[in-house]
């Protein structure tokens, strides 16, 4: 019966590629959605410049990227993580616990996040890390006196800022570049206002006041964003009084939708971000299995591709993208070329 | 008995004339008259939302199937190409040729433009990639002139779609307004054109700064290579699985047990099957990642409930009288089935099988886990077996990565792979009903 015989070399076909997918011959690469577009620039051109096959980028952000890094040695885990961050010491022992212990860091530029709104929107014009955080803080000073955040409109704490409504869409946990946000701007803001201040005196320890600071309110007027750029764009298209946090170079693809705010006196650039004047950027890492290198073909030539100064360099094409070029590059073309783990002379 | 009730229930009421209603019949002609309303009103709002749908699907994504494109005659020399090849960026040693050979052709053309290598630059894609795949497959075409189609860039695509104008262009490294003026110029001379694009339907994905360079080709084939696990695990199964549950198995609690079991799978959602994928087929049964054959057995397990559960309702469906003739005049229980029940359940397991596989073909959450979703640009397997485990993506992983990047452009070419994956599913529809009626008997 031919249906039968159907079932039965389809078993079979399964049963042959399966035995036949022993070996895997492409770098798996895996993490930040913010590193993603570089990360697919450059494998596409490492497909297009070697022989080695194109490698398979995939996304779904930094913590869990490093997670899946961390799962153990061997073809079936990825080879390399994609972050936004450093690594935590945490995650380190979490690697090292499954036999990941030789982890070589890679630094491949920097990226700014820029504030954004509705082109024909209100004109946030400029920003200060204390806006942000009387905003969107789950506690501000108001009056002298720490109270919870009831701030409706911009203008209620800045009367340089329009008065319209507070809608803030920023990045969710799962991101990066919500550590970058927390850290740069609500935790600067939160001294600024002397928030910090009225907390400790409240009596809070130091490390207490600054998870505290971190709160954000949580009554709609800050949105968390999951998803990645293109989801903010949209909440920020729906509403002309949407403020998004996005990376420079979304950015700098959008700028016909989106116009920028400046935050501290400094409008983001590639200039202003590699001088360290603008003061929300982040370094962007990836972080290689030293076990994988000479088992996996092309994963060490993949990160050499990456940082070579044809590619990450100033007029490689990841600048050309919005990457900020990492002064430093030849300094980490040296650790690669010489396979130098996170434990040796860092 | 209801008959008799109501006429009980109106004992003093006059017989009315047949040709006037009464009250109360043409209140009951009017309440079935609103429904009907209600009835077409519902159909309308579904076929008016179909409607719009379908006109946005095909506006969207009509325009990724256009492509403008720099059609130039180009000579590579064979010192030209070792040059380029001993470098490690060779595909921009190819475009700075390219480009540089057409900024002299241009000069020698007396165009009344101010133009530079730069602005050049800025209105090509990224052509190094073509070129150099052109000239290491025709080795042959060294030093001849080649005539090229090689993709614009985004912006200037934009501009020739309309999506970019010069009122709300701002000056970028990406585009600026002047450079416009040199479009429109290439436009007059016949260089720059919009042309079908080919590498849309043919080629891989892309990086994201190259979106001319992106196509849906490879991913249809991962999608293809998917639905073929699913097709010959999950039909066999399936089937095998309802026959022996609803013609041989006993009832008792067991049988009962699973069958309650199959039911509450079919509504599980998608992505617990990826986790479930994850951890058995890749952590435990070491299968490549990413790979299509992962991916069909992650879908079979999502289908398999949907198959068999239309498969019973098929089998069930069979009149008894069949099943008792056979074995009336001496058949086996097992030849009353395969000869005689199975082929006429035979079109209604199909509608199953194709339901289920549609559902498998649009489905991207499952994927997510595997590593079917991302930047997937292995291009064309090299052989049949290879199809299974080669990386590759599927087409529904292929639109949300699209839609999910910075640049516009991409954002088309979501929606053009939204009409691919519907003509996809569309020739699957279609087979199936050519099946369907082949198999159709009536009794």
């Amino acid at each position: 019966m031919s249906f039968v015989k159907l079932s039965a070399s389809a078993l079979a076909i399964a049963a042959v590629s399966a035995t036949a997918a022993a070996a895997r011959d492409n770098v798996q690469v895996a993490g930040s959605s913010t590193v993603l577009p570089y990360a697919s620039i450059v494998a596409e051109l490492f497909g297009e410049n070697t022989d080695f096959p194109t490698p398979v980028v995939e996304s779904g952000g930094s913590s869990a990227g490093l997670k899946r890094f961390c799962e153990g040695v061997g073809e079936n885990t990825i080879d390399v993580a994609n972050a936004s961050r450093a690594i935590r010491e945490k995650e380190i022992k979490a690697c090292a616990e499954n036999g990941v212990t030789d982890i070589i860091e890679v630094r491949i530029g920097y990226d700014g996040i820029v504030f954004a709104s509705q082109q024909s929107g209100p004109a946030y014009g400029a920003f200060v890390p204390a806006d942000i955080y009387n905003a969107i803080g789950a506690q501000v000073m108001k009056d002298g006196e720490l109270v919870e955040n009831t701030h409706e409109t911009w203008a209620e704490f800045n009367s340089d800022l329009p008065d319209t409504e507070i809608a803030m869409f920023i990045p969710g946990t799962k991101h990066g570049t919500r550590e970058v946000f927390e850290e740069k701007v609500l935790l600067e803001g939160c001294e600024a206002t002397g928030a910090m201040e009225a907390m400790m005196k409240g009596g809070m320890d130091e490390d207490a006041a600054e998870d505290a600071c971190l709160d954000v309110r949580q009554d709609g007027k800050s949105v968390d964003i999951d998803g990645d750029y293109t989801e903010t764009l949209a909440r920020i298209d729906a509403n002309p009084n949407g403020v998004g946090v996005f990376g420079l170079a979304f950015y700098e693809n959008n700028t016909d939708k989106l116009k920028v705010a400046t935050m501290s006196g400094v409008a983001p650039s590639t200039e202003t971000i590699s001088t360290g004047e603008y003061p929300v950027s982040r370094p962007l890492f990836f972080y290689v299995k030293k076990a994988h290198i000479g088992v996996i073909p092309g994963l060490k030539e993949y990160a050499q591709f990456f940082v070579a100064d044809e590619i990450a360099g100033s007029s490689g094409p990841l600048a050309n993208y919005g990457l900020v070029a990492d002064p430093e590059l030849a300094k980490t073309q040296e650790k690669i070329a010489n396979e130098t783990t996170m434990g040796e002379n860092m | 008995m209801t008959d008799a009730s109501i006429n009980n229930a109106a004992p003093g009421r006059r017989p009315g004339s047949l040709l006037s209603a009464d009250v109360r019949t043409a209140k009951r002609n009017a309440a079935e008259k609103r429904f009907r309303a209600y009835g077409l009103t519902a159909m309308l709002i579904g076929l008016f939302f179909l409607v719009v749908l379908f006109v946005t699907i095909v506006r969207s994504g009509a325009p990724a199937f256009t492509r403008t494109v720099v059609d130039v005659e180009f000579t590579l020399t064979q010192e030209q190409f070792d040059a380029a090849e001993s470098e490690l960026f060779k595909t921009k040693a190819y475009s700075n040729l390219f480009i540089s050979e057409l900024d002299a052709r241009l000069e020698q053309d007396g165009l009344d433009l101010d133009f530079d290598e730069a602005a050049i630059e800025r209105l090509l894609g990224k052509v190094g990639g073509t070129l150099r795949e052109h000239y290491r497959a025709n080795p042959g075409d060294l030093g001849q002139p080649v005539q090229f189609e090689l993709a614009a860039s985004s912006r200037v695509d934009g501009y020739f779609k309309g999506r970019v104008t010069r009122d709300t262009l701002q000056d970028s490294r990406f585009l600026q307004a002047s450079d416009l003026d040199l479009v429109d110029a290439l436009e007059e001379a016949g260089i720059m054109k919009q042309a079908f694009n080919w590498t849309f339907i043919t080629g891989a994905d892309s990086g994201v700064d190259n979106p001319g360079g992106a196509g849906i080709g490879a991913s249809v084939v991962g999608s293809f290579f998917m639905m073929l696990v699913v097709l010959f695990l999950s039909l066999p199964i399936g089937v095998a699985a309802s026959i022996y549950l609803e013609e041989f198995a006993p009832q008792n609690r067991f049988t009962d047990l699973i069958e309650v079991n199959i039911s509450n799978l079919a509504a599980v959602p998608s992505i617990v099957f990826g986790i479930l994928g994850l951890a058995v087929f890749i952590q435990f049964m070491h299968l490549p990642q990413s790979a299509p054959l992962v991916g069909g057995l992650v879908l079979t397990l999502m289908t398999l409930p949907t198959i068999i559960i239309s498969t019973r309702a098929s089998l069930k469906s069979v009149p008894p009288s069949i099943r008792d003739a056979a074995l009336g005049v001496g058949a086996s229980k097992m030849q009353a089935v395969f000869h005689h029940v199975l082929p006429l359940a035979m079109p209604g397991i199909l509608t199953g099988t194709i339901i289920g596989l549609a559902q498998a073909l649009g489905e991207t959450a499952p994927l997510l886990l595997i590593g079917m979703v991302g930047f997937v640009a292995r291009g064309y397997p090299d052989g049949f077996l290879a199809g299974f485990t080669e990386p590759n993506s599927a087409m529904p992983a292929q639109i949300y990565t699209w839609a999910a990047r910075a640049d516009v452009s991409f954002y088309e070419k979501a929606w053009g792979g939204i009409i691919i994956l519907l003509a996809f599913l569309l020739t699957m529809n279609i087979i199936a009903i050519i099946l369907r009626r082949r198999f159709e008997r009536r009794w």
